[in-house]
């Protein structure tokens, strides 16, 4: 088992580590930093102890209406990921279940849109938005962040339910279990795990979309990807407000994120790598 | 054991997401399509190849083509090989190993537009930049990254990106390696580097396989990180073929000419897709 480690060779190692984390960490650190200066100590060099004013927080909601973007962030990538769900739990749980014969190259095919790049489908579906009155409403970007995500959704499900054992099922039919009692009391225990780190993960991708979230908003619908790429437009040197902007955007993903690790993996090698 | 009563269940169960993929995939690229034949603007009619040709033409096409697989190929010899290195780094002993995976992990949930103006503001501006604190420090002078290295700059930011998710999947192989074997090639007295070339790297191949085309497919597509730092240039410096689509569509209203662009990066994500499925599908199997 365990061989002793030497300390010395702990201390070296625990310090590399350490060094390399900071600095790979630090230009979120000093955002958070910067965060709490004022526009006046922002500029004026380095220096990692703000004087710690929230003066940028009440700007960036006084004058750019934050929430509202914050709440769109919210309403897309929750109900984008619900609607995913939806739609995908009965898939993925039918493959897993009762796998036919085209089951591995249904699966297979979902995950290839997944691989067809944006761009190319950019003007059609600008247009239908337009046409539609999509454009820039909550529904349509909801819609399409779903579809975009929805390859990996049915995927992450099937990973899971795959691995719950088809011989409880079994059991429980021969024990005159109906379907229904069969999914509330046998099922839905060892699946609700699986459900909650798919939608876990799926809430990350969604929050983070940043091609069609910018192009197909413009004010109404626009999420945080958006608010936040407003401020590249050059419009004086508003760094601690950007920093506090940029770090009410990230700080909830990222706690999430921290929990989503294992997740993370799973889902985004679509079960290769565990 | 399936019967037929379960079987037409299953089939029902899956017809909402199959149905909504496919029109989802098909439809749009049917547009594509049929708009990279047309002239979409002017008068609308068939105009063959025209918009092929005169895409194709265009000298900031070869240069997009060169950007796109320049951020591509940049960023995966960073990030695999940083990555190996991190995750080798962060298997072995240390303390708080905990708090720093959160920190080298963390960047992955930033989003595109914050990690992009973050660089681009704090880190490598010219004069108020962290590299800018840095190089006066040292009595240098400080660069004009988004002027002078536009598409160094994006890689540097991209790479940062990634890094995070290459070392992640890294580490979590590289923690399914038997530790047994390891301690049975440690007592047959094989160093450190031939461990690493005759049981670890092998051992990871997989996982690096996979980090290699999942990063692939997202890298083919950065977007954010251009369109908010340089915006393509100075010129087409820094412009890749979904930036140069997205010109031509949405700012010069060339629907026909970045209709063709489009369906050439379809193309060049189905090559990517082909190994990729290749290598998801070979686990399916086990």
């Amino acid at each position: 088992m365990a061989r002793a480690v030497s300390t010395q060779h702990k201390t070296i190692a625990t310090a590399a580590a350490w060094i390399v984390a900071l600095l790979i960490f630090f230009p979120i650190l000093y955002t958070i930093i910067t965060s709490f200066k004022s526009e006046q100590e922002a500029i004026q060099g380095f220096n990692l102890f703000p004087s710690g004013t929230t003066e940028s927080y009440i700007a960036v909601e006084a004058q750019n209406g934050y929430f509202k973007f914050f709440l769109n962030s919210v309403f897309l990538s929750v109900g984008s990921t619900i609607l995913a769900l939806l739609v995908a739990i009965p898939a993925a749980w039918s493959m897993a279940f009762s796998p036919g014969k085209w089951t591995k190259d249904i699966l297979m095919w979902m995950l290839s849109t997944k691989m067809m790049p944006a761009v190319a489908v950019l003007f059609p579906i600008y247009l239908i938005f337009r046409d539609t009155g999509l454009l820039d409403s909550r529904i349509g970007l909801m819609i399409m962040l779903m579809l975009i995500n929805l390859p990996i959704v049915v995927w992450m499900l099937y990973t899971y339910f795959r691995e719950i054992p088809g011989e409880i099922l079994e059991a429980a039919r021969m024990d005159g279990a109906s379907l229904w009692k069969e999914i509330v009391y046998v099922l839905a225990p060892m699946a609700v795990p699986g459900i909650a780190s798919t939608m876990l993960l799926n809430i990350i991708l969604a929050w983070n979309e940043a091609f069609w979230t910018i192009r197909l908003t413009t004010t109404e619908a626009a999420p945080l990807t958006a608010f936040i790429s407003s401020f590249s437009s050059p419009q004086g040197l508003f760094w601690a407000k950007l920093s506090a902007a940029s770090t009410l955007a990230i700080a909830p993903i990222l706690i999430m994120g921290w929990f989503s690790q294992k997740q993370l993996v799973r889902g985004l090698t679509f079960g290769a790598v565990k | 054991m399936a019967t037929q009563q379960t079987r037409s269940l299953a089939r029902f169960m899956m017809a909402p997401s199959v149905v909504l993929l496919f029109v989802w995939m098909i439809v749009p690229l049917a547009f594509t399509l049929w708009f990279s034949f047309q002239q979409y603007n002017i008068r609308d009619g068939f105009v063959g190849f025209s918009n092929y040709a005169l895409f194709y033409s265009n000298p900031a096409f070869l240069q997009s083509i060169l950007n796109t697989l320049a951020i591509v190929g940049s960023v995966l010899f960073i990030t695999v090989v940083g990555g190996i290195l991190l995750a080798l780094l962060l298997d072995q002993p240390i303390w708080g190993q905990g708090i720093v995976r959160i920190l080298v992990i963390s960047p992955f949930f930033v989003m595109p537009p914050v990690a992009a103006l973050v660089w681009k503001n704090m880190i490598m501006h010219p004069q108020y930049g962290v590299f800018a604190d840095i190089a006066r420090f040292f009595g240098g002078q400080p660069i004009d990254w988004f002027g002078q290295y536009p598409l160094t700059a994006i890689i540097i930011i991209v790479a940062w990106q990634w890094l995070p998710f290459a070392t992640l999947i890294l580490l979590t192989s590289l923690q399914s390696l038997d530790s047994e074997q390891k301690e049975a090639a440690e007592m047959d007295g094989a160093g450190f580097v031939s461990r690493f070339i005759y049981l670890t790297l092998p051992h990871m191949s997989r996982a690096i396989t996979v980090v290699i085309l999942i990063q692939t497919i997202f890298l083919l597509s950065v977007y954010a990180e251009i369109l908010v730092t340089t915006n393509g240039g100075p010129g087409y410096a820094s412009t890749n073929l979904p930036f140069l689509v997205y010109q031509k569509a949405l700012l010069e209203f060339k629907i026909g000419q970045a209709s063709a662009g489009g369906i050439l990066a379809v193309i060049l994500a189905n090559i990517v897709a082909f190994f990729a499925m290749r290598a998801v599908g070979k686990n399916l199997d086990k």
